[in-house]
């Protein structure tokens, strides 16, 4: 076999500026006859207007359903017919787009993704849906274990702040957003001074160019937003308990993180990495599922939306032993706070950050979706070849510094829901 | 609009693209097919695209081979095969993986059960080392196996037992194969799993996990020249054992009755609406007529443009979603879903009479030329989408051929499906038959409530 080709990343993507100011990252490439592009605008669910959470996730819901003449049916029956995969979201920073198309299509896609864009037509008939899938979708979470414990912890974590809201909507809130709200958040949330763009496939900077300019140069310029105040995790210390009647308890745990541009991100990458991320052989996993038999998963996280940040990890377990995972979890965190890892694990885990990171970019979606997260937290191409040797200057010490900094007293914030034994609220 | 999954995670498969596609514009994947002196296939996908490969090795045998009695037995020993072997320890092949940076992990499904790992290509040849060992090395003990059962009842308990709909979908399944194992969860029945044990383990492993009973799929940075190479000394040297297992299955006797299942709890706060019909697969439909189930499937119920979403929740108002799928991909008979979410204040017994009234329609018009272009434009596109993906492609090849199918069956498939008639069409609305059927309403139980 071939030794491993020293590629640059880097020099793969062009940074595309449009005559109309558009800027874009492209990688061409032309293996498979498919273009994919995602693209965003910074100011999600976390600009709801009060009282009506769910505007964002509507309004994602509610652009491929009509547009210019076509109506909601003879949209999405051009879509099918070209085979065109186009939908948008809203998570709470960022309202994003995703198209993907076959080569011989790639007018009508962007075609219909610029009118989508620019003139929805946010029919009464489709909204009154659009509505109605939301609510489905958050009545069944709403007793789903899993986005109950989710639930409990947002609210706890960051009470009076949008953040404490879930992204896709609200009972009671998702009815009362109207066709005005709709207008208002289209106009205010996609402006080009918040946009990012990435594309990947089949197609040239130049076509590319003329495409982007027809999609996004009649936007507003700049985007009118609600400043989101950054805020830190509340309830450290604190369990809340949620009852359900289920045999199993789904578990939330959580603490203050690092922001994306923290000195210590990257140690703290993989610091998390040996403690809870690695899935089969962290710290967590080890000893709540393999050495127990506890849980079927457990994990931690870095989270780090933009006004906050967390280290985040969940597991559920039987209610009868709920009590000792989360006496494990806790140990852990106190063993690794104190102790930090050892030389071994911090070899280990660097060797699978940079091995590992090659798997990201073996589809054009995962490419686009990567290119796309980078920009939206900031970073150059050139972030694509330095990553890994910022993995490899991690050291043992940095790794014991951000333990205190990441694990520090122990203290999490819990959310708990089932019927856990040996478990009380405090 | 808003993409709500199925009711059970949908397991439509389109498989990729043969060479010399509809328009000619694109040729599909090359793949080479080859088997070792022991009985092992082999198919290897090259993708050169990004410098890493997917190594895959699946078994043709899943939970409807488990012994009666048994049930879980296949996905339980999935879970034990990380556990080590003579020469390796627990875990020292996951620990491995992952110092080289790669991914790894397995599934089981009803038919196979399969391992994988992705990986930069260079250590390709240490993967296929390892998974070789452990098709015939593993060994068992109590330490490591009676907290690894415990982990699969709580997988139990957190896919199912704390979820009403994944309730009524084992219930469903269960009620429509009477015979066959199809009806049993793939995980197994809980007072079941708790029995299992290393005997029962190991018998498991010694009947299947064989080299004439494997398949290694490799797709990605590679030729197939080294694969072979490589295979050859690592699974080459397994001794064949013979005969390939046999799978023991009985057939569905022919259903009669119309059924319902109805669950109702507490937690239920969305009711939902399935029904499942006893279905052909690719493997025991006529020449032609899977083909024409998924064409039938996608116009009936694939996305908002299908006939169903359209009377019934743009027109109609009676759901707000609304589709069906076709689980083509089986060793034996299989299932046809039709399922729907209702709006505000419609009963699950008005949704159906809608529903019925769709197939009423369908049953009478059949499908447009227009719209039977439309499906088959969609499918094969969905195809060649497929290969943006070794993953993608890897998976086909390897369900595919686990069931009994091969490789240029699966590259002939889109002009099996280019070449579906309206006719065909029609023909294959025969097995939506209510009798053939098990209806299923998921409800709040407003008692408990």
């Amino acid at each position: 076999m071939n030794a491993p080709a020293k590629i640059s990343r880097a020099a793969r993507v062009q940074k595309i500026v449009t005559p109309a100011g558009i800027s874009a990252w492209l990688v061409e490439d032309y293996a498979v006859p498919l273009v994919a592009m995602d693209f965003s605008f910074e100011g999600g669910a976390a600009q709801d207007p009060q009282g009506k959470a769910g505007a964002a996730s509507i309004l994602a819901g509610m652009l491929d359903e009509g547009a210019g003449d076509l109506d909601s049916e003879a949209f999405q029956r051009a879509l099918d017919d070209h085979a065109i995969r186009l939908h948008f979201s809203a998570d709470r920073d960022e309202f994003s787009g995703h198209l993907q198309t076959l080569t011989r299509n790639l007018d009508k896609a962007f075609e219909l993704v610029t009118l989508a864009l620019n003139a929805p037509r946010f029919d009464a008939d489709p909204l009154e849906r659009v509505r109605g899938q939301i609510n489905a979708v958050l009545k069944r979470e709403s007793k789903d274990p899993d986005s109950m414990a989710a639930q409990a912890w947002r609210r706890a974590a960051w009470p009076n702040h949008p953040y404490a809201r879930s992204p896709r909507g609200e009972i009671g809130e998702v009815d009362a957003v109207g066709r005005d709200d709709l207008v208002a958040q289209h106009k205010n949330l996609l402006a080009r001074d918040v946009l990012k763009v990435a594309v990947v496939g089949a197609i040239d900077p130049a076509t590319l160019s003329v495409k982007l300019d027809a999609l996004f140069a009649g936007l507003p310029a700049r985007a009118t937003k609600t400043p989101v105040p950054q805020v830190g995790i509340s309830g450290l210390g604190r369990r809340v308990l949620v009852d359900l009647d289920v045999p199993q308890s789904n578990i939330r745990f959580g603490r203050p993180g690092l922001s994306r541009h923290d000195p210590d991100y990257m140690a703290a990458t993989v610091l998390n990495h040996i403690w809870g991320g690695g899935s089969f052989t962290s710290r967590l996993w080890q000893e709540v599922r393999e050495k127990r038999g506890l849980t079927y998963s457990v994990y931690s996280m870095l989270s780090t939306p933009k006004a906050s940040a967390g280290l985040i990890g969940a597991t559920s377990t039987k209610n009868e032993r709920a009590a000792e995972s989360l006496s494990v979890i806790a140990e852990e965190a106190e063993r690794m706070a104190a102790e930090g890892p050892t030389e071994d694990e911090l070899e280990k885990a660097k060797k699978y950050l940079i091995g590992s990171y090659a798997l990201r970019f073996d589809t054009s979606t995962k490419i686009a979706g990567h290119l796309l997260q980078l920009q939206q937290e900031g970073f150059g191409p050139d972030y694509l070849d330095r990553r890994n040797a910022e993995i490899e200057a991690v050291t043992l010490e940095d790794t014991r510094r951000v333990a205190k900094r990441l694990l520090g007293d122990g203290r999490f914030l819990v959310a708990v829901v089932g019927r856990p034994e040996g478990v009380s609220a405090s | 609009m808003i993409v709500s999954p199925p009711p059970t995670p949908c397991p439509h498969e389109a498989p990729a693209e043969g060479q010399g596609s509809a328009d000619g514009s694109h040729a599909g994947p090359v793949v080479n097919h080859f088997k070792l002196d022991n009985g092992l296939e082999v198919v290897v996908i090259p993708d050169h695209r990004a410098p890493v490969v997917t190594h895959m090795v699946w078994y043709r045998n899943g939970s409807a081979d488990d012994p009666r009695g048994k049930s879980g037995i296949a996905h339980f020993l999935e879970h034990l095969m990380f556990k080590g072997t003579h020469k390796h320890g627990p875990g020292e092949f996951s620990h491995l993986v992952a110092e080289l940076g790669g991914q790894e992990n397995a599934f089981t499904s009803y038919d196979f059960t399969a391992y994988f790992q992705r990986i930069a290509r260079e250590h390709l040849g240490v993967m296929m080392e390892y998974e070789a060992d452990r098709m015939t090395n593993l060994t068992l003990s109590d330490e490591v196996l009676l907290p690894e059962r415990d982990v699969v009842m709580e997988e139990r308990r957190m896919r199912t037992e704390a979820d009403p709909s994944a309730q009524l979908d084992e219930a469903l399944n269960a009620a429509l194969f009477t015979h066959h194992a199809y009806g049993v969860p793939i995980i197994g029945w809980g007072h079941e799993i708790e029995t299992l044990d290393r005997h029962d383990a190991l018998a498991y492993y010694r009947r299947f996990y064989t080299p004439e009973n494997a398949i290694l799929v490799v797709s990605g940075d590679v030729e197939p020249e080294e694969v072979e190479k490589l295979a050859r000394e690592t699974y080459g040297k397994i001794p064949a054992r013979g005969e390939p297992p046999r799978r023991d299955r009985p057939r569905e006797p022919e259903p009669r009755a119309e059924r319902t299942v109805k669950l109702a709890d507490e937690k239920v706060e969305q009711p939902s609406f399935e029904r499942i019909y006893l279905a052909p697969s690719q493997q025991t439909a006529a020449p032609g007529e899977a083909e024409a189930l998924e064409v039938l499937s996608h116009y009936l119920g694939g996305g908002p443009t299908s006939l169903i979403y359209r009377r019934l929740v743009l027109e109609r108002k009676l759901a707000v979603s609304a589709g069906a799928y076709y689980y083509a991909s089986a060793l034996d008979d299989s299932r046809f879903y039709v399922y729907a979410v209702p709006a505000d204040d419609v009963s699950l017994e008005t949704l159906e009479a809608g529903i019925d009234d769709v197939l009423a329609e369908l049953f009478r018009d059949g499908i447009s030329a227009e719209d039977l272009n439309r499906s088959v434009t969609r499918l094969i596109a969905d195809s060649i989408y497929a290969q943006d993906s070794q993953m993608a492609l890897a998976r086909w090849f390897g369900a595919s051929l686990a069931i009994g199918g091969t490789v240029e069956n699966v590259l002939g498939w889109s002009r099996r499906v280019e070449v579906v008639t309206r006719e065909d069409v029609a023909a294959a609305t025969k097995w939506l038959d209510r009798k053939r059927a098990v209806t299923g309403y998921l409800l709040k139980d407003e008692q408990a409530a």
